[in-house]
This record gives structure tokens, sequence and C-alpha cells, in this order.
């Protein structure tokens, strides 16, 4: 008796999807490079990342076109305008964390060649566990998933815990080692950094709740 | 339009000050509307509020039409529709066979997709009905007739050329004074069939600007086909489906997250 109508907009929501999950992958690469440059001290990829940035703001500018074109022309409802709400909130997200790429890959430059007052250890398992959270995130969101966005969001009180830690300890090390105090502040920089993907992780998993089920959720509380 | 001469039988009750003390103008209970063996409305239940919009949505052949003209008896033209059930308006089954259906017409108005004003000058599309009712005095009737142009957004358009033939009005214009038409009689609630589906956005626009506003003084319900339509004026959307009431709801709810999956494909479009 009924026929499915809509194809060509569903058809347009399955590009602009594509287009979100290209620049998270866009962004998540900038943020493991940028750790690269960091640990290696390798300037070069720093500075890459630092002029690789517009790619990731221009997929930002094409989705929020594309998304505001499909509210304007198609009279999305319900769901589909969640969608699309969604989709201009979470890319948002995403180009913030394509900027902390660029942040972090600043942050290797202002530290430059000088020898690192102690081993990077505890900074890069804290990225491991953002970029996870990245993961999660962007997992949940491709593939709808609540459960995963709800686990991803847990795991930020764990990194929140991790940056306070972290300051402090480095903080410490000033008073021994004042020739240092540039790139301490620095360091205490990138856990600031890493601190705020996870926090825009938590969003966008927020973004997938709110899809689902039309509510909205604090997941950090 | 003799018939509106006839006494009434049964009086429809008209509240004195124009307040009920109900919130719902109108209750439905386990409606069911046979076409002879054919059910088209299968046992729905609903509340209409007063002074509100409700919506009635669905794909052809759903029922929601056949609901509509159920509220004001226009079914009993239709060879072979019976219904079973209640609609309550004011504690009155609308379906009783006592009820007087010329005197309940005049407080369930209705209005229709297609304009059809009487080829009759403007004032006259206004007042006839009133003189069948027994009003006669001119200046009343002027009164009324100017009352119910402001109230249907239309006296300043027309005010000057009253005596004009309404085929003469744009069709935007025919619709407003058909509603104008069905407001003189003082109606409590006011059916709308697809009001704007034969108008021009404008037109369309002003209708719909129309129908808002009259809320303040009728309950109206309307069936649409245009869902950025029912979202738009509507307080509460009913959804049918296959001659069953699938979800009713607040609008905002029916358009930004309706509770039954049925709904959410019909009103993003999905099928119908």
């Amino acid at each position: 008796m009924f026929m499915n109508t809509r194809s060509n907009f569903d058809q347009s929501l399955k590009e602009l999807k594509s287009l979100q999950l290209k620049m998270a992958d866009e962004a998540q690469t900038a943020i493991k490079n940028a750790m690269r440059a960091l640990l290696n001290q390798d300037l070069g990829l720093a500075k890459k990342i630092i002029d690789g940035d517009n790619v990731i703001d221009d997929l930002e500018y094409e989705i929020h076109e594309k998304a505001l074109m499909l509210i304007a022309r198609q009279s999305p409802v319900a769901k589909d305008l969640r969608r699309l709400h969604v989709a201009l909130s979470a890319s948002s997200e995403v180009e913030r964390l394509g900027d902390i790429a660029v942040n972090i890959a600043k942050s290797a430059v202002h530290i430059g060649n000088e020898k690192h007052v102690k081993e990077l250890i505890d900074i890069p398992n804290m990225m491991e566990m953002a970029l996870e959270m990245v993961t999660e995130s962007i997992t949940s969101f491709y593939s709808e998933d609540i459960e995963l966005a709800k686990k991803c969001a847990a795991k930020d009180d764990q990194v929140d815990q991790m940056f306070g830690n972290l300051v402090k300890e480095l903080l410490t090390y000033i008073p021994q080692n004042p020739d240092f105090t540039n790139q301490i502040i620095q360091l205490a920089f990138v856990c600031r950094y890493i601190e705020r993907i996870a926090d825009h992780s938590t969003n966008i998993a927020e973004n997938v709740v709110y899809l689902e089920t039309g509510k909205r959720y604090n997941l950090n509380d | 339009m003799t018939a509106v001469k006839e006494k009434r039988t049964v009086d429809v009750p008209v509240p004195s000050d124009g307040e009920f003390q109900s919130e719902n103008i109108l209750t439905v209970k386990n409606l069911e509307i046979y076409y002879g063996e054919k059910r088209a409305v299968n046992g729905i239940s609903m509340d209409i509020e007063k002074n509100s919009v409700t919506a009635l949505i669905g794909p052809s052949g759903c029922g929601k039409s056949t609901f509509l003209r159920s509220i004001n008896r226009m079914n009993d033209l239709i060879p072979g529709a019976r219904a079973a059930g209640e609609i309550l308006y004011e504690d009155l089954n609308i379906l009783s066979e006592n009820i007087n259906v010329t005197a309940l017409r005049k407080e369930i108005g209705m209005v229709f997709q297609k304009p059809n004003p009487f080829p009759k000058s403007i004032y006259d599309n206004i007042t006839h009905a009133l003189k069948f009712a027994g009003i006669r005095k001119k200046s009343m009737l002027d009164e009324m007739v100017e009352e119910s142009l402001r109230k249907a957004a239309l006296w300043d358009e027309v005010k000057d050329r009253l005596d004009r033939s309404a085929l003469s009005l744009s069709g935007g214009q025919q619709q407003r004074l058909c509603i104008a038409r069905t407001i003189a009689m003082k109606p409590t609630v006011i059916l709308l069939d697809e009001p704007s589906s034969a108008l021009d956005p404008i037109s369309n626009a002003k209708v719909e600007d129309l129908i808002v506003d009259l809320k303040k003084d009728y309950s109206i319900v309307i069936v649409t086909h245009n869902m950025q339509q029912a979202s738009r004026i509507s307080d509460k959307t009913a959804f049918f489906l296959s001659g069953d009431l699938v979800e009713y709801d607040k609008t905002e709810k029916i358009f930004t997250n309706p509770s039954v999956t049925k709904t959410e494909e019909y009103i993003s479009g999905r099928f119908g």
C-alpha cells in the first residue's frame, strides 16, 4: 500500500555522514601526528600539522553548508532534523579537535629541540586514553550506538584526574629546573589540550545520545 | 437550507459566558465509522481541547477526513455511512439519532478544501444563512457581516465592495469568505478540511495566520496533508493510519520526537 520515499534525501544524509567521518579521520590523524611530533621533537611534522589544519576547517564548512541546505530544502523533522543538528554540532567539536592538534604541534615547536626535562611517559598514556575516547565517540556516531557513547563518556573523569595529577607533578619540576620553565609550561598546556580532547569526545557522545533519544544528557555528570 | 429554520429538537448547549468548565470541547469514545461493510475508522478515542488547533494527519484513506466529517454529521449525507461509539460535545453525544443536525452544524461549522462561496455578493454570502436563521434587521446583519469579515481578516480588503460578487475574489479571499461565513453562525468548533491546499503560498500563509488567530474564540480541527502546515499552526496532532489513531500528542512532540515509529516514518516522508 505504501511506498518508500525520499531516497534522494537519504542518499544526501549518507553523503553527509561520510563527510563527517572523513573529517573525524583527518582530526584523529592530526592529533596522533602532533603527539608524535612532540615526542620525537619532529619540528617538520609539527609545521605540517599547523599548515594542514585548513583541510579540517574546509570540511567543517562543507558539512555546515550541506546540512543547512538540507534543512532549507528538505524540511526535515524528528530524527532527520536531529541528525542535521548533530552534523552541525559534532562537526564543530571535531573542528576543535583539529585546532587542538595544531596547539599541540605549536607547543612542540616552542619546545623545539631542547632536551625533555623528563622522559614523557604519562602524557602519551593520557593521550592514548583521550584518543580511545575519540575513536569510541566517532564509532558510536557511525553506528548510532548509545551504549558505546556512554562507555566513551565514562572515561572523561579518568582523563580529568590524569590531567590534575600530571600538571601538579610538572609544576614540581620548575624549582629544580628553572631553565626548563618554558618547556614545563608548554607540557602543562599539552596536558590541558589532551583533557580538552576528552571533553570534545564526550560532547560528540552526548550528540549521539541526543540523536537516538531526542533527549539531552550531560554525560559528564 | 430550510432545515436551519427547524426548531431544535435537542438543544445543543451554548455556553452563556463563552466558557466551558472542561478544557476539552469534544471527547471521542470508541468511534467506529463504516461505509457499508467497510470500516473506515477503527474505534478511536481522543479528547479535543478547547481553544486550540488540532491537526489530523495521515495518508489518503486513513480515516482522518471521515472522522472530521463525523464531528458535524456530514457523513449522514453519504448512503450506507454509519457510526458507532460516541462523540461528546458538552456531554451530548453528537452521534445520537435525536440530535438536530442542522442546529449542530451551526455550532460545529465546516470549511472545505475548495473555496465554495455562493454565486452572490460578498455581503449576501455572509447574511444568507443568518436570514434563514431569522435575523432580518439590517443594522444587525451589517454588524455581523463586519464582525465576521474582520475576524476572517478579510474586512479591510473587501469593505468597499461588499456588493460585488464573491466569485470576483481571489481563491485565498474566497476561502477566508467561507471562513467568515462559518464564523457568522457563531460556532464553537470550526472543522477545516484541507482549507488551503488549493491556495497559492501567500493566500495559504494568510489562512494559516487566520487559523492561529481564530483559536482565541473557537476550537479548530483541521485535516491537512501538509506536514509543515500541521507543525506550524496546530497545538496537538493526531496521526491516523488505516483507520487507527496511531499517535496523538502535542504537535511539538510529534514533529520532534514522536513515540511511534510509523508516525516518524510518515511525518518525515518515508511513506505515504
